[in-house]
């Protein structure tokens, strides 16, 4: 049974499609990588996987469960994580209360103890606190921990956000151009992370890059994207040497150049 | 000495509204223009009670709570799930504070414009510093705990907060009641220090004032409200012998915080000892960076 499936999902905004009946799926602890040109409606997809926008047509169906339309907080609680194109972190906040908000699902204290601050809030804030070291330890920022999210550098930023992703302790980690902006170490430094936190938590990973040395570094099997429909699937091999793939990418005139 | 006092008692009051406020508004990150209609609210039904009734002044107090959070759920449970917008939400707030003051001037149990005279001296100075202090530690417990922690979130970013599993109508709702209780319970020790109460005294322009409060304290800072309320009530008291121009002192307390403390007095930081000390050690470190320079 695949983790995920989308079946002949169709998202349209007034009359612009957005997304025209993409179908695929994914198989447990699998990279898949999703590629295109920009506004091929990459993220778009993302956005219908984790309930931001509910499909016009189509049917996503998680762990064999229809999830089509659900609001986006079930959907994570089903074990569907992501992290943003554009970073979203919770800035004000600490590096390690941005990890520890996320695990506050577990924490089983009332209203009426946290208003008296009674031990037990003390100690179950103290394990998570500890808890949430060990999220910031695998992703490396046990350096930064109190700083505030905001004053991290860009690359940090882009780690901190997958740890939050991870401590949500999803299945399926759809991860929106995580190497965005990054310099060659540091993507070198990003695809060793992705593997270790696949290998670590058994995860299965969408990827959105446009870095194609991460894409193909991670990814055994691809899938393009071109004008929201589906331009093909396959591996990175046979995506490399698919003549529609580069016409996708440069145009029609480079080819023939 | 007795004006002192007053000035002490109201100062008290106010703060409980806006700790109250500066969790809705500072931490969760809705603006309201209609708060003051949870102080009328929490006053009307404590002094109705105490008044007419002769039920014992904390339980008035107590039921004065319970009405604004009943009605905070009326108010928000319609705007905040269609999950209005910022400036969307604070006009629909404006139209129920306003409404919630024309509803009072025309009930028969308040007495309508005229008001409640008559109303027991309850709140001395020592029960509103008593209260006041007992919200601040409640409401930095709130903060501090994972309630306050997925307010801060929702307000940072709310999109990132969905997709964390935060559900954002719960979390602004529970801020809203909140905020509406402090609301109400400030509204009863205030009517029961006056021992008189008016629609006209909770207009917009409380509402207004305690918005700014918050606003100009620090968004995301317990102590930078309770300072800039202070402050806003303290500085026209004071100034009370230059008459007309107190209100323009007001005014430029208000631009003076916006030039040189654009994110409020405090910003996101809680006055403390450590904070002191921290300011003190850049300042001098500066001062030693100065003079390597030259």
């Amino acid at each position: 049974m695949p983790l995920l499936e989308l079946k002949n999902v169709t998202k349209t905004f007034g009359g612009i499609v957005a997304v025209k009946d993409v179908s695929f799926s994914t198989e447990s602890e699998e990279i898949v990588g999703l590629i295109g040109p920009n506004g091929a409606g990459k993220t778009t997809i993302f956005n219908l996987i984790t309930g931001v926008y509910k499909p016009t047509e189509g049917n996503i169906v998680f762990e064999g469960q229809d999830i089509t339309g659900s609001n986006p907080v079930s959907i994570v609680k089903g074990g569907i994580a992501r992290t943003f194109q554009n970073i979203r972190l919770f800035n004000k906040l600490s590096v390690l209360e941005n990890i520890r908000t996320v695990l506050y699902r577990e924490a089983d204290y009332n209203l009426g103890n946290a208003l008296i601050r009674t031990p037990k809030v003390t100690r179950i804030e103290k394990k998570l606190y500890d808890k949430s070291l060990e999220y910031l330890e695998v992703v490396g920022l046990t350096d930064y921990v109190n700083n505030r999210a905001d004053s991290l550098p860009y690359g940090l930023q882009r780690k901190l956000e997958i740890a939050r992703a991870l401590a949500l302790d999803p299945k399926l980690l759809l991860l929106d151009e995580p190497a965005a902006g990054m310099n060659p170490d540091e993507c070198i430094d990003l695809v060793e992370l992705i593997m270790k936190i696949r290998e670590k938590y058994n995860l299965t990973i969408i990827l959105i890059e446009h870095h194609m040395d991460v894409v193909m570094e991670l990814c055994p099997r691809i899938l393009v994207i071109n004008f929201g429909e589906m331009l093909m699937e396959g591996t990175k091999q046979e995506v490399q040497n698919d003549p529609r793939v580069l016409r996708a990418y440069l145009g029609e005139e480079y080819i023939n150049a | 000495m007795d004006y002192i006092y007053g000035v002490m008692a109201v100062i008290c009051i106010e703060i409980i509204a806006t700790v109250g406020l500066s969790v809705f508004t500072g931490f969760t990150g809705l603006f309201s223009l209609g708060h003051a209609a949870f102080m009328a609210i929490g006053a009307y039904t404590s002094a109705i009670l105490t008044y007419f009734y002769h039920v014992p002044f904390v339980l008035a107090l107590l039921a004065g709570m319970v009405m604004s959070g009943l009605v905070s759920i009326i108010l928000g449970f319609p705007t905040l799930r269609a999950k209005l917008r910022g400036d969307y939400f604070a006009i629909a707030t404006l139209g129920f504070g306003e409404a919630t003051r024309v509803i009072l001037e025309n009930l028969a149990i308040t007495q309508g414009a005229r008001g409640l005279p008559g109303i027991k001296h309850f709140t001395t100075l020592p029960v509103a510093v008593i209260f006041a202090v007992l919200v601040v530690w409640l409401t930095k417990n709130f903060i501090w705990s994972k309630f306050g922690r997925n307010a801060i979130a929702v307000r940072e970013d709310a999109v990132a907060a969905e997709m964390a599993g935060i559900d954002l109508f719960k979390v602004r709702m529970l801020s809203l009641i909140y905020s509406a209780m402090c609301g109400g319970l400030a509204g009863g020790l205030f009517a029961h220090y006056l021992n008189f109460i008016q629609p006209a005294m909770f207009t917009s322009i409380l509402s207004t004032q305690l918005t700014s409060a918050v606003v100009a304290g620090g968004m995301g800072s317990i102590t930078g409200p309770v300072l800039a309320i202070a402050l806003f009530i303290a500085v026209p008291e004071v100034l009370r012998v230059a008459n007309m121009w107190r209100l323009v002192a007001y005014g430029l307390i208000l631009v003076l915080i916006m030039i040189f403390r654009p994110s409020g007095i405090m910003g996101y930081h809680e006055l403390s000892f450590e904070w002191i000390f921290n300011i003190f050690k850049k300042k001098t470190r500066n001062k030693a960076a100065g003079k390597r320079r030259v």
